[in-house]
């Protein structure tokens, strides 16, 4: 399959690559590990005249631990590197475990967390995960510099609040409380390994077993990775115990909106989204020594 | 058209290609390294794997300039003359392949995994193997060559 022609742009610096997005405004995307978009583009779903190459920036490549004790993951890591980072591993477990869970050696071997958050395929791992960690992320190339939170970033399928002009640069994981476990659970597609449903859970809880922080998100059910408020506001100051595990799992279907495909119909991932959600909250609570 | 220069199986190569050619296309056609096949084109099957600055790679899945100034390793780099690769050697003597399609991209992913993990368990070396389809050998025994490889690498063989 050929692609679409275009020009390849290998910008020097991000600000090179800002210059050359504002200059092409529209007409181009950006590429980082390429492992959603070229694939998009040699099935022509995407056609950009100018591709903008930020992958093979060194000044983006990075995973490193924050003054506050979060983790900030740059553009260009790939998710080889997170699988790797030691520091990953200390302040994010469960960032590492959804790692794990992306394509194959091959692809995460150039595939980045940046570019599959800024792809937002309804189906990828990440979503969920960077949901329930509460990360944020950081852009350059709008009328000026943005932080958006995780809950605002996601908005449809291949959807995000990025602008035309916008390189989404690093994405924060925040340290997380003390007593917190965490786990993300996929029911995957057998042949893609995509999630049909994928539900990343952090729960946090005090001496006593009280849970006093829940953060439940699900991919591959909707259109877009989307929290399960009810399910957290449910399990949230409660004693956590198998039975307030279920009943917290039992709504966490919603207000929430499912799609249907050849993988699975609306009721389907609705009830796939209750089970794996009880199966993520047992565990994460396990984790979390509740 | 542009300039790429790689330094294939340790011999620098330029060649002029389009932008939107893929490593693939590049190593396959304008180098003449037909060892690299590709199979679904979609990025699935990891027929087309190569070795990217050391990293295995679809190379169906990379534009030829995105690899520019790298170095790559493609099947036709691992033997030494008529000494086949301890891999390669490994196929042979497990009888790893039937049709041999798929063969050169699981050659490349295991050397990347092997180096990684030189002592696998079955169960790892089949994850590993994840994103390499075979349509002959249910794969049996492409994972007896596999550990056979690790085993005779590690010096035990």
């Amino acid at each position: 399959m050929i692609p679409a022609a275009f020009t390849y742009h290998a910008p020097r610096s991000l600000r090179d690559a800002v210059r050359l997005l504002r200059a092409y405004e529209g007409d181009a995307r950006v590429v980082s590990g390429g492992m959603s978009l070229i694939p998009a583009m040699k099935l022509r779903l995407v056609q950009p005249e100018h591709l903008i190459d930020i992958g093979r920036l060194g000044e983006l490549d990075y995973v490193r631990r924050t003054e506050d004790g979060g983790i900030a993951i740059g553009a260009g890591a790939t998710y080889r590197s997170i699988e790797k980072s030691r520091a990953v591993a200390a302040v994010a477990p469960m960032l590492v475990e959804t790692v794990r869970q992306v394509g194959d050696i091959q692809v995460r071997n150039r595939g980045t967390l940046c570019g599959s958050a800024a792809h937002a395929d309804p189906a990828a791992d990440a979503p969920a995960t960077l949901l329930a960690l509460d990360a944020t992320f950081h852009t350059t190339g709008g009328a000026s510099r943005r932080t958006i939170q995780a809950r605002r970033f996601f908005v449809d399928a291949y959807e995000t609040t990025l602008g035309p002009t916008e390189v989404l640069t690093e994405i924060r994981i925040p340290k997380q409380p003390a007593r917190t476990g965490s786990t993300y659970l996929k029911f995957a597609n057998k042949a893609s390994r995509f999630a049909i449903v994928g539900v990343a859970a952090a729960v946090t809880v005090d001496r006593r077993g009280v849970c006093t922080r829940a953060r439940i998100a699900v991919t591959g059910a909707g259109p877009c990775a989307v929290r399960a408020t009810a399910s957290e506001r449910y399990l949230t100051g409660r004693e956590v115990s198998a039975e307030a595990i279920a009943a917290a799992a039992a709504r966490a279907s919603r207000g929430m909106e499912f799609i249907e495909d050849v993988h699975g119909s609306e009721e389907y991932r609705e009830h796939l989204t209750r089970v794996i959600t009880q199966r993520a909250l047992t565990e994460a609570a396990r984790r979390a020594g509740a | 058209m542009r300039q790429v220069t790689l330094t294939v199986n340790g011999r620098r190569r330029t060649a002029e290609v389009e932008d939107r050619d893929l490593l693939v296309d590049m190593l396959r056609e304008k180098l003449r390294l037909t060892g690299t096949h590709i199979g679904c084109d979609t990025s699935q099957c990891g027929a087309c794997t190569v070795l990217l600055n050391g990293a295995a790679v679809k190379s169906c899945s990379l534009f030829a300039a995105q690899a520019e100034g790298g170095k790559v390793t493609t099947i036709e780099g691992l033997a030494k003359g008529d000494t086949l690769h301890p891999i390669q050697q490994a196929f042979h003597e497990e009888h790893g392949l039937q049709c041999g399609f798929c063969t050169p991209g699981m050659v490349m992913l295991l050397h990347e995994f092997l180096r990684r993990n030189p002592d696998p368990s079955e169960h790892e070396v089949r994850t590993a193997l994840s994103g390499n389809m075979c349509r002959c050998t249910g794969y049996q025994n492409i994972v007896a060559s596999a550990l056979h490889a690790a085993w005779t690498m590690r010096g035990e063989g």
